[in-house]
Parts: structure tokens; C-alpha cells; sequence
């Protein structure tokens, strides 16, 4: 590596510092149609305070913040809870395809029957996966499909002349979402605690359900990672005081192909398309998060549902359907991405996913297991939770573990999640990575338990390598600053 | 570190310090350690009614937000303003100037429902058994 001067970051810096007044990124030509008149000048500001760059230093400035980027494409993410595998290319391309990416919402639909076989289809086998009856592609989020799902378990049960169940059980293993999303649709929400293997707790479990309860959700495989051997016993509890049982599927690569919702005893579930099924994440493009239900919710699902109609496809509304829930019909283009991933692993490929899902998982425990403390010391599923307690007492924190990690170039895993693991690392490494990959972030993760014994303050200050250091979390959060502000003085 | 004698706890690591018939409620030095950095707390206005065990607000670390529960009945008297603008009082002085709300006690008897300071410390320990 040369010692030579380096070129200041421009990233490091916003379009207003790096301009000049006058400047411009493109010139326009003269106005050849006549000038139409403007809004009287007290309604017109005379600065709008724009930034003003050239072009070469506009897409400068943009390239410099886009290297800067980490993705599951530029290396490894085990961001636990959210299965950041890595998606193949070609499935982009498909739903690239013009007769996808052409389409129009309001075409009639004689003309887009391939589309609504594409839907049928993929509503066929995520019933099929699940082991449930009816699904519905409409909600647009997970988080949606959670609302999406409860808000038919209220339906039903108002139906059944039980809208007397006000209250719903969510344990303290489960997606933070869940007990956002009863109380969004209107229930109470009472937590119920785990046992010391990590499971529900199935004795409180019993004293929490009355006939007051609408439903259970619960995360399967939990938070914590782990499979909840009791689910059939915990379903049966559920059913026999008349509640329902609501699945957070958002784990569902855990258990594909090997474990089905629909036979363990539950009554609907949603599902994470970007999660299991190989679609883009968060700011990576929409979101899609099916609602899969039983036979008796199926009446419930939100409009429209995709219905084969002789030798052709309609869309048809269930019966006391709870109405919709986003215009049109769901992200299509993130569907044609699933039905593509589908397509390509087939039944067989699914069953590997989440063996191997499993596998990278349960190696990184073995591997981190001497270093750090495992507080559900059992196998897990896809996902493994440690808790930092031993780094901790010797004064470094898991929040400096996971800085740390960037300097080994590596995304840090999901901290302080779940909430009931002390100090959590939640370490998610899905299915998609080499023996390689799990090994090197394991060397990086035993490396930095030894830098917390030897030379703690290198894991305290980290990251040393990224473009900007530490951040201050605590002052971002309790004064931020949310916009830019030219400094008074410069004579505009 | 042993808590301070002077007033009673709660499993969810709150305080209350009774002074008459007035209980300054606020968060154990346990509790502001293990959340974090302290960005925000959200607090009940004067006048709103509490009940023993109930939701009482949230507050929010760079981890987490965690539901506050109130250890006593009774009204809301005075809600700390300082910590308003300073949520670091919380962390820096939770058993002083990190307070959050001043509750009229309805019933001075549920103190009793309450753990003392040594049965408190015996519970974080038991917490921090490894």
C-alpha cells in the first residue's frame, strides 16, 4: 500500500459543503414555448438554497456514499431475526421480464391470465408449505400481514358472537411486532413468560387462558432460536378454551419442508417473502408478507384472491373477506420473485434450505460455544443467541463486540434482541453461506474475545477501519439534528 | 452496590420513596445499567390516576423501549420536567435527580406489596448469577 497523501472523502461530507454558488449539474436550453406567469412574488421565495454542483462531482459524491454501502452482496450478514441470505440475480431478471414489469393494474384481466396463474400458483404451494387452506397475497409487509391475520381472528370470533375475547397472549420470546400488532387491532396484550429452556412457559401459559382470550401468537421457531417441542400441547390448549392460534412465520426457514403451521395446530399465519422466499429487503424494495389460514379463516382473507374460474383465472372475494388491505393486488413484482425461487429449488431444494439453515446455525454455536455464554445451552434451529455476559465482566460490551466485528469486515449480528438474553448477540447465518464464510466470522468473533481479555480498549473504540468512527448513539437520539442549516453569516 | 434503604422496589426495578402521603417513583440503578443510554421517557400527566403494578409509560434506551410500571395507587402529582430535556439524569442519578413522576399514594398499605432494598439486591443477584 503506498504512503501517499489520501483524497479527502467526499462522502464524508454533504452536497451544500461540496458546492459553489452559480454552479450546475446540467444547462437547460432556452425556453421556446411561451412564459406562463408566476404566482404573485410574496407567495415566491427568492432563495431556495439548493446545493449547486457540477455533474462530475454530483455522481462523484453519490459513487463515494454507494461504496460505502455493506449488503449481503459484499459480504457476510447475520443479522438474526431477518435471514439476510443472499438472493439470486436471475430472479431479478425474471421479474424484469416485460410481460411482468410491463404489466398495468387495471388491464382487463383477460389479459393478464399468466400473471394470475403466477399468483394461483404461488397461493397453492404457500398453502401446500404451510399445511393450511387459503392465502392471500395482499398485504404488502410482514407487519401487515400480522394486522392482516389478527384482524380476521377478530372478525371470526365477532362472527362466532364472541367479541367478549379482548385480550391476547404473546410470549417473551416473540417478534416485537406481535404485541404491537394485537394492540393495533384493537386487543389487550398480556405477555406470558418462558421457562428456563426457552420455551413458553406452558404453566402460565394454562393461568393466562380464559374465555377472554382471543388468541396466542406465537414465533415458531422463537426468538430465541428454538423450536417449542410443546407446540402441539400448547395448540390444544389454545383450542380447547375456544382461542385461536395465531403463527409469526417470519422463521419459516427453519422449517421448510420439514414442519408444517397447519399440522402443528395453527389457525393462521403470516409470512415473510423477504425472509424465506428470496425477495429483496427493506430498503432493497417492497415487502410482501402473505396471510395463510385454515379453512374457517379462509372466509376472513382480505380481497382479492386469485380463483380459478373454468379454464380460467378470476379475482374473487372470500365470502365475509375482512375488505383490503392496499390497492390492487399486493407487490406482484416481489411474487414473481418468490414464484421464481420456488420454482427453481422445487420441494426437494426447500428441504435443503432450511437443513442447511440449520446446519450453518448450529455450527457457529459449536464454534463460539468455548467463548461465549450460551444461556439456552440446546440445539437451536436456524438462528443462534448468545449472550456477551463473560465479555461484559471483563468490561467490554456487546455493542463494542459487534463494532468490532466491522473492522473484521464483517455486518455485526443483531444486538440487544431478544430482549429476555442478557447483553444478546443473535446470529442468524442462513442457509446461503460456505463452511468458509461461517469460519472466518467465527475466527473474527474468538479473535475478539481474546482482544477483550488482552487489549479491551481496541474492541471499546472500535471501529477503527470504517469511513467514520463510533457514533454517538445516545446524543444522536436525545438531540438530534434533522436537517442542514446554512450557517448564518455567508452572505446568502 | 447495596440499593438504597429508604424506599421499596419493585421485580420490574422501579422505586418508590414514600414522604408523607407523597411517593417519588423513579428506575433502580440495575435498570438504568441494563438498559443503556436513556433517550427518552414518556410520563403520565398530572392528575392521571395510577394503579399498583399497572402500566405507568415507556422509557426508551439506544436498546430498547420498555414499559414503565407504576409500583403504587394514586394521582400523579408532578412529573419530572428535567428529565425531559436531560434523559441522562436517569442514568447519571436514578435514586435522586433521575426521579420521574411524584404520585399522591392512595393507599399506603400496597408499600407492603413492595420489596425492600435487601430483597431487591438478593433478586439482582440472583439475575446476575452467570
Amino acid at each position: 500500500m503506498s504512503g501517499g497523501p489520501r483524497q479527502p472523502d467526499i462522502g464524508a461530507r454533504l452536497t451544500f459543503d461540496l458546492g459553489k454558488p452559480g454552479r450546475t449539474a446540467c444547462s437547460l436550453p432556452p425556453c421556446d414555448v411561451p412564459e406562463a406567469d408566476l404566482p404573485p412574488p410574496s407567495l415566491l421565495r427568492r432563495e431556495l438554497n439548493l446545493p449547486e454542483l457540477s455533474q462530475v462531482d454530483l455522481v462523484r459524491y453519490f459513487l463515494a456514499l454507494s461504496r460505502r454501502n455493506y449488503s449481503v452482496d459484499s459480504g457476510f450478514y447475520p443479522l438474526g431475526s431477518c435471514t439476510m441470505k443472499y438472493n439470486p440475480k436471475v430472479h431479478e431478471k425474471l421479474a424484469c421480464l416485460p410481460g411482468f414489469s410491463g404489466l398495468h393494474p387495471l388491464q382487463p384481466l383477460a389479459t393478464v391470465q399468466g400473471a394470475l396463474a403466477l399468483m394461483h400458483d404461488l397461493q397453492r404451494w404457500l398453502a401446500d408449505i404451510t399445511g393450511l387452506d387459503g392465502v392471500s397475497l395482499a398485504p404488502a409487509a410482514g407487519a401487515q400481514g400480522e394486522l392482516t391475520g389478527m384482524l380476521m381472528v377478530k372478525a371470526y370470533l365477532a362472527d362466532r358472537g364472541e367479541a367478549g375475547r379482548t385480550r391476547v397472549l404473546v410470549p417473551d420470546s416473540a417478534h416485537g411486532t406481535n404485541p404491537a400488532t394485537a394492540a393495533m387491532a384493537g386487543f389487550q396484550v398480556v405477555t406470558v413468560a418462558s421457562d428456563s429452556q426457552g420455551n413458553a412457559d406452558t404453566q402460565a401459559l394454562a393461568s393466562a387462558l380464559d374465555d377472554g382470550v382471543a388468541a396466542l401468537m406465537l414465533t415458531l421457531p422463537n426468538t430465541l432460536g428454538l423450536f417449542d417441542p410443546n407446540i402441539g400441547r400448547i395448540a390444544e390448549m389454545v383450542h380447547r378454551k375456544g382461542a385461536l392460534l395465531y403463527g409469526d412465520g417470519a422463521n419459516l426457514n427453519a422449517l421448510l419442508g420439514r414442519a408444517r403451521f397447519g399440522d402443528m395446530g395453527f389457525d393462521v399465519v403470516h409470512l415473510n417473502m423477504h425472509k424465506t422466499f428470496g425477495t429483496p429487503h427493506g430498503g432493497g424494495g417492497p415487502g410482501s408478507g402473505p396471510v395463510v389460514a385454515k379453512g374457517h379463516l379462509t372466509p376472513y382473507l382480505p380481497t382479492p384472491v386469485v380463483a380459478k374460474e373454468g379454464e380460467g383465472f378470476v379475482l374473487a372475494t372470500p365470502e365475509r373477506s375482512i375488505g383490503r388491505v392496499g390497492a390492487f393486488y399486493g407487490h406482484f413484482g416481489v411474487l414473481v420473485r418468490a414464484y421464481a425461487y420456488l420454482r427453481t429449488l422445487g420441494a426437494e431444494g426447500l428441504r435443503q434450505v432450511s437443513d442447511n439453515a440449520v446446519i450453518n446455525a448450529n455450527y457457529v454455536l459449536a464454534r463460539l460455544r468455548p467463548a461465549y455464554h450460551l444461556p439456552y445451552d440446546r440445539r437451536c434451529m436456524h438462528e443462534v443467541v448468545f449472550s456477551g455476559s463473560r465479555q461484559r465482566a471483563k468490561g467490554v460490551r456487546t455493542l463494542d463486540i459487534a463494532k468490532r466485528l466491522i473492522d473484521y469486515g464483517f455486518h455485526p449480528p443483531t444486538v440487544y434482541f431478544p430482549l429476555i438474553v442478557d447483553e444478546a448477540l443473535m446470529i442468524e447465518p442462513t442457509e446461503t453461506e460456505s463452511k468458509e464464510a461461517l469460519d472466518a466470522f467465527c475466527d473474527a468473533l474468538l479473535t475478539i474475545d481474546r482482544e477483550a481479555e488482552e487489549e479491551p480498549q481496541v474492541v471499546k473504540e472500535a471501529p477503527h477501519t470504517a469511513p467514520i468512527g463510533r457514533l454517538d448513539e445516545a446524543t444522536a437520539a436525545r438531540r438530534p439534528v434533522l436537517r442542514w442549516r446554512r450557517e448564518v453569516g455567508d452572505g446568502s | 452496590m447495596s440499593s438504597p434503604a429508604d424506599r421499596r422496589y419493585t421485580k420490574e426495578h422501579e422505586w418508590v420513596r414514600a414522604d408523607g402521603d407523597i411517593g417519588t417513583v423513579g428506575i433502580t440503578d440495575y435498570a438504568q445499567d441494563q438498559l443503556g443510554d436513556i433517550v427518552y421517557v414518556d410520563l403520565p400527566s398530572p392528575g392521571t390516576q395510577l394503579k399498583q403494578f399497572d402500566k405507568l409509560g415507556e422509557i426508551e434506551s439506544v436498546k430498547a423501549v420498555s414499559d414503565l410500571y407504576s409500583p403504587v395507587s394514586g394521582e400523579v402529582m408532578e412529573v419530572n420536567q428535567e428529565i425531559m430535556d436531560r434523559p441522562e439524569l436517569v442514568n447519571q442519578t436514578p435514586y435522586d435527580e433521575g426521579w420521574l413522576v411524584r404520585v399522591r399514594l392512595a393507599n399506603p398499605a400496597e408499600l407492603d406489596n413492595l420489596l425492600t432494598a435487601k430483597q431487591y439486591d438478593e433478586l439482582i443477584a440472583q439475575a446476575q448469577e452467570p
